[in-house]
């Protein structure tokens, strides 16, 4: 009989046959993924230097060269203003890895050996964001330490400070569920990498540099409405740094941590079941 | 711990295929493939490149949806039930898929905590695999600096983690060495006398020859031949060659073959040589050949029987003929193929 061939076969492993609960089961994969992405950044520790790299030229360019002759509206130094604008820069940047890193598990096949595996298949993709989740609270705090040393404060005490941090985690994650989409979507390591370009002008047209008051009508009226803008503006007033505003600023702009909370809540809402869904289906 | 009634398999033929077609864009790779493969046993996927073998190992893994057709894997439908399926086959597919920024180790060691083999399970299994495989000494380092065959190694026993009851393997020596094509080999066959089911696909006939007990020829998406090796080149006819020793001879030896064989034979002005194929219900013995052109006044520098291979089902099948192929002129009896 068939059954008494294959019996030994697979229940001598028990806890395939033990078959935990799907909840269990579902943490127990994301929890298992998650340690895959961290075991990748153990062997490339330049990543996590690579993705301060940017930030940091930033900070020097804008910082210390454009700023150098940057008046903001109401007073207050410039690179206090550019410092959260950085943090925010930090958390839109998290589409690139999870781009990347899912259009590449394309390309090698990891994403099928996975897909034949009894996986949930939402956990399979909330590893990968876990995971760079603790990676960017690194990076952010690096350069939370970055801006102690160049003149930015935290003026309004350690509990909103916190909260700012969390929302630009929050944020983070967003944009880790928005690049695994794009990256499952694209399918090609070369081609995820040719669009993470694109984030820089992306996160230029906000209020990341400047305050959008002086803009011109139609690109205020784009900036305003960023997403991006929301969580700068949300992050400066949690901080407790100046987020001047033009009279007829939106209401995500004169709401932001609201507004922050609100647009990752819906960005996630739908990014979420698209990336879920050509995991599943990709390839067939 | 024993289930009563165990629930990752139910009776029946492990791998069962009816009229599976399946389409990509104007494509059609498969066009009603038909297949059943009974417990424990090995089927060989046979086909020229593009047949639609490894599409078809890709539904049966539930990774490409089936256009229409029932596929059941150990008793489970692969669209309604994937996920029971998913906890009963191991897949090793056509390019290894894996992860190159960790270790070879580290690789195993997740799919067995995927599996929930516990994290202390899925790293006694991994080192167990790595020493069986002879791959201890690379185990640490990582993916991206192994050799292809190395990666090759490694991806087939990342499908042996959980000792599945039903394995794909789409082309698993390619690219090997001879040893580890017979450590792979060798596996093949113990896993088999477990009790797994495997369903492999070679572009090596001797590789079919030698390990399946059941061959199924694909081309252009449907399964045009099957059954056990030694049957399937038992529709073949053996094949007889003469090299003659004067070229004014050639009307009498073809002739003789005729008459012996029943077949029509083919001549090589150059080489001097004729050939022709039996009828499968025909046997011809060498001593006879030789008598028969004697007894016509034949003159031969070199007579050979060749038992076909199959290489020669293939290509019968297949729709070239053996001549096309160039070591068929040789008077080799057996041929390896490469
Ligand atoms: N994702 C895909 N998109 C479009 N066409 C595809 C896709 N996958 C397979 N095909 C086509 O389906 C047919 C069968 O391909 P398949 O890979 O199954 O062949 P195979 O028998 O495995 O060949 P080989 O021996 O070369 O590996 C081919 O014509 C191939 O071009
Ligand atoms: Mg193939």
């Amino acid at each position: 009989m068939t059954t008494t061939l294959t019996a030994p076969a697979t229940g001598r492993q028990g806890p395939v046959a033990a078959e935990p609960g799907r909840l269990r089961r579902a943490l127990s994969d994301s929890m298992t993924l998650t340690l895959r992405i961290l075991l990748y950044y153990r062997h490339s520790p330049g990543l996590i230097a690579a993705s301060l790299a940017a930030p940091l030229a930033m900070l020097l360019v804008f910082g210390y060269i454009f700023g150098s002759a940057m008046q903001v509206p109401g007073g207050g130094s410039y690179r206090a203003y550019l410092m959260p604008g950085l943090f925010v820069l930090v958390a839109v940047n998290g589409v690139v890895p999870s781009m990347v890193g899912a259009a590449r598990d394309i390309g090698r096949g990891v994403t099928d050996r996975l897909r034949s595996m009894p996986i949930s298949r939402p956990a399979a993709l909330l590893g990968q964001t876990l995971a760079d989740l603790l990676v960017s609270a690194v990076v952010l705090a690096m350069m939370v330490g970055v801006g102690l040393t160049t003149g930015w404060r935290i003026h309004d005490g350690v509990p909103r400070a916190l909260a700012a941090l969390a929302l630009l985690l929050l944020f983070r994650f967003v944009m880790n569920w928005v690049g695994i989409w794009l990256g499952l979507l694209v399918g090609r390591e070369d081609i995820a990498g040719q669009l993470s370009v694109l984030v820089f002008p992306i996160g230029m047209v906000t209020n990341v540099f400047v305050p959008t008051g002086g803009l011109p009508a139609w690109l205020r009226l784009v900036a305003e409405w960023n997403p991006i803008s929301a969580v700068a503006a949300a992050t400066r007033e949690l901080f407790g740094n100046a987020h001047p505003l033009g009279a007829d600023a939106p209401w995500p702009l004169r709401h932001p941590v609201v507004a922050t909370l609100a647009w990752s809540a819906l960005l996630l809402a739908v990014v979420g079941p698209l990336a879920v869904r050509r995991f599943t289906t990709h390839g067939r | 711990m024993s289930l009563p009634g165990n629930d990752t398999t139910r009776d029946g033929p492990p791998i069962v295929v009816e009229g599976l077609h399946k389409r990509f864009g104007s494509t059609h790779a498969l066009r009603g493939l038909d297949l059943t493969v009974p417990a424990g046993t090995v089927c060989g996927l046979l086909g020229p490149n593009g047949a639609g073998k490894t599409t078809a190992v890709r539904v049966l893994a539930t990774l490409a949806a089936p256009d229409a057709g029932r596929v059941r894997v150990a008793g489970f439908d692969v669209v309604r039930e994937a996920d029971r399926v998913r906890r009963t086959i191991g897949l090793a597919g056509q390019h290894a898929a894996l992860d190159e920024g960790i270790t070879g180790r580290d690789n195993l060691h997740l799919v067995g905590r995927l599996h929930h083999l516990g994290a202390r399970g899925a790293r006694r299994r991994a080192d167990e695999l790595l020493d069986r495989f002879g791959l201890t000494e690379a185990a640490d380092r990582l993916v991206r600096t192994y050799s292809g065959g190395m990666r090759r190694r490694l991806d087939l026993i990342a499908s042996l983690v959980t000792r599945p009851a039903v394995l794909f393997l789409d082309e698993p020596t390619t690219g090997l060495d001879p040893r580890s094509r017979n450590d792979i080999w060798s596996t093949v066959r113990e896993l088999s006398a477990e009790g797994t089911t495997v369903l492999l696909t070679t572009q090596y006939l001797d590789e079919a020859d030698q390990l399946a007990d059941d061959i199924a020829v694909v081309d252009h998406g449907r399964v045009i031949a099957s059954g056990p090796p030694e049957r399937l080149k038992a529709t073949i006819g053996t094949r007889v060659e003469v090299t003659l020793a004067d070229s004014g001879h050639f009307a009498t030896a073809a002739c003789v073959l005729s008459a012996l064989t029943g077949g029509e034979s083919s001549l090589d002005e150059a080489e001097r040589r004729i050939a022709a194929t039996t009828d499968p219900d025909r046997s011809v013995t060498l001593p006879g050949l030789i008598r028969e052109l004697d007894a016509a006044g034949v003159a031969t520098l070199d007579a050979a029987l060749r038992r076909p291979s199959l290489d020669d089902v293939f290509l019968a099948l297949t729709g070239r003929t053996a001549p096309e192929h160039p070591a068929g002129s040789g008077p080799a009896l057996e041929r390896t193929t490469r």
